[in-house]
């Protein structure tokens, strides 16, 4: 009956093929081009960063990755599947986290990870529950209802949610928004233990730059719904002739670009 | 015994088939399970509003038949009428306010990224709205022959066969309306919650559907309910009923519930197609 047992943690995926290709993606809401014809790969074990400001496209992007919004133009192919066409058949394989989605406050932390075990069909769903909840140290959570918690409480149990079914691929929209230093630094080591030990492609959608180049080994960097950069954090503070990845984020935002035009960074904008 | 830091990687099963489907829909009803039993005040909500309903026109059914009025002294026709257009009404509630649960909760975002299939979303709050109506109707009911002495099986055979269409009914309109809550968001709220009680004037809940207007007795059979209670008026006061109408109601209500189905799900692709999904909570 059981499809697959994750044998450990470093396993990598099934398919010799990038687990998320996009490509020409776009999307148009009336008049507004809020994603302009994206191209990308992530390679299977890959971290990478999709930053820019706000409305720049990055929650679009994750939206139309996730079949929350159908593109206008484009596809995007992940573990193979054109996610447009057939969600369901890569659905148990991924997971996502974001500060702006919940979950029911009302139920308790260990009752909705009991429904999420059922929905991602986990079968020996209480074992992994206590794994989850001891990795991500909210054992002491479990019988609490999920509104009676803080904000860095429910940030942590919405990731115990997002790892439940050992995703091969995690997008992460905003993962430390509103936490405290101290809470933020603590979920960003978790999410790299996770993808480091699990082998997970991972894809965060940030404003936050420490967050991006502690966490990502690559950036795309879009503005106005295009892709302006896409290399390491390391090669784009070398190219912008910066210090850090903020100083090259204001650069893009406020339309200068980069100082060495032969670094040939901006390769990918249309 | 499992060592204290040992990860447990999990076991997942296959997503597809139609036991993927149940373990899903079954997942879903437990999450609405903890939810009602996550608050006393909702069990209650579930049986106040029947039971003050059922009182008032109780009484009027009363008064009336001391006037000697021989369509009220028919057997609790009021009592009856309201019984069985609660039935429709509250199952219709039970499909809608679970599904606008997710939405207040913000928990749709979660929920539509899952496994989980629209049809399997839809069939759990299909079952939920049957097992929530009956723990606010078996009470009332209960109570209606204590203190009217109204017995509901009366209706005998018929009465599982009413029951049926009305939830049937309720069913359509729950479709229709979550899938405008997908579509324009919780702004829609009110109209959505109203779309009930379009029926209330149409489908002749309290007055036979002669007191209709002759050209609004044809919009009045073309919904399945009108039918039901009909029929209800004719067992109870005539102790005679044509289920040849049945059938036609049935038919309807299949007609109408393929288009819920149909509205909801080119609702939910509007949606996806226009990013409301991304707001819904805002």
């Amino acid at each position: 009956m059981a499809r697959d047992s994750v044998q450990d943690e470093g396993a990598f995926t099934a398919e010799g093929m990038a687990p998320v290709i996009v490509r020409g993606l776009t999307k148009r809401f009336g008049s507004v081009t809020a994603v302009d014809h994206l191209d990308f790969t992530l390679e299977a074990g890959s971290t990478v960063a999709l930053l820019g400001g706000n409305g720049a496209g990055k929650t679009t992007t994750i939206a139309m990755l996730l079949g929350l919004i159908r593109p206008s133009a484009g596809v995007v192919r992940i573990f193979g599947t054109d996610i447009a066409e057939c969600r369901y058949a890569v659905a148990q394989r991924m997971n996502f986290q974001s500060p702006y989605v919940d979950l029911p406050q009302r139920l308790t932390v260990r009752q909705n990870l009991m429904v999420y075990a059922g929905l991602y069909g986990i079968a020996n769903a209480s074992d992994r529950i206590a794994s989850v909840a001891a990795q991500l140290q909210i054992e002491s959570l479990l019988s609490r209802p999920t509104g009676k918690l803080s904000a860095g409480q429910k940030t942590r149990v919405g990731l115990a949610k997002a790892l439940l079914n050992a995703p091969e691929l995690l997008l992460l929209d905003e993962p430390t928004a509103s936490l405290d230093p101290d809470t933020a630094d603590w979920v960003r080591q978790t999410i790299k233990d996770y993808a480091s030990s699990r082998g997970a492609t991972l894809l965060i959608a940030s404003h936050n730059m420490s967050e991006v180049e502690r966490l990502a080994d690559r950036v795309i960097l879009l503005h106005a719904g295009r892709i302006v950069e896409d290399e390491t954090p390391a090669a784009l503070v070398a190219a912008y002739g910066r210090e850090t990845l903020e100083d090259v984020f204001l650069d893009v935002v406020r339309g200068r670009a980069a100082p060495n035009a032969s670094a040939q960074l901006l390769s990918e904008a249309p | 015994m499992r060592e204290p830091n040992a990860i447990v990687n999990p076991v997942l099963l296959q997503p597809t088939g139609a036991g993927a489907s149940l373990r899903r829909i079954g997942a879903l009803l437990r999450r609405y399970v903890y939810l009602l039993r996550s608050s006393s005040v909702r069990i209650v909500e579930l049986i106040y509003w029947p039971f003050l309903q059922m009182l008032t026109w109780g009484f009027l059914q009363k008064f009336l038949a001391s006037t000697n009025n021989p369509y009220a002294v028919g057997a609790g026709v009021l009592i009856g009428a309201v019984l069985l257009w609660d039935i429709l009404f509250r199952s219709n509630l039970g499909f809608f306010t679970t599904f606008i649960e997710e939405m207040w909760s913000r928990n749709l975002g979660n929920l539509l990224i899952s496994p989980l299939r629209p049809h399997e979303l839809v069939m759990a709050l299909c079952i939920w709205s049957v097992l929530r109506l009956s723990v606010g109707m078996i009470p009332v009911a209960l109570a209606a022959f204590v203190i009217f002495e109204f017995n509901l099986l009366d209706l005998g055979l018929w009465l599982a066969v009413f029951f049926a269409m009305l939830v049937l009914t309720s069913w359509s309109l729950g479709l229709i309306a979550a899938g405008v809550m997908l579509r324009y968001g919780l702004g829609a709220e009110e109209l959505a919650w109203s779309l009930a009680f379009l029926l209330l004037p149409l489908t002749c809940v309290y007055y036979p559907l002669a007191a209709l207007p002759g050209w609004l007795q044809y919009v009045a059979l073309a919904l399945p309910p009108t039918h039901v209670f009909e029929g209800m008026r004719s067992i109870l006061l005539e102790h005679r009923f044509d289920p040849g109408d049945l059938w036609w109601a049935f038919g309807l209500n299949m007609f109408y519930l393929a288009v819920g189905y149909a509205v909801f799900s080119w609702l939910l692709s509007r949606a996806r197609d226009n990013g409301s999904l991304l707001q819904i909570g805002e």
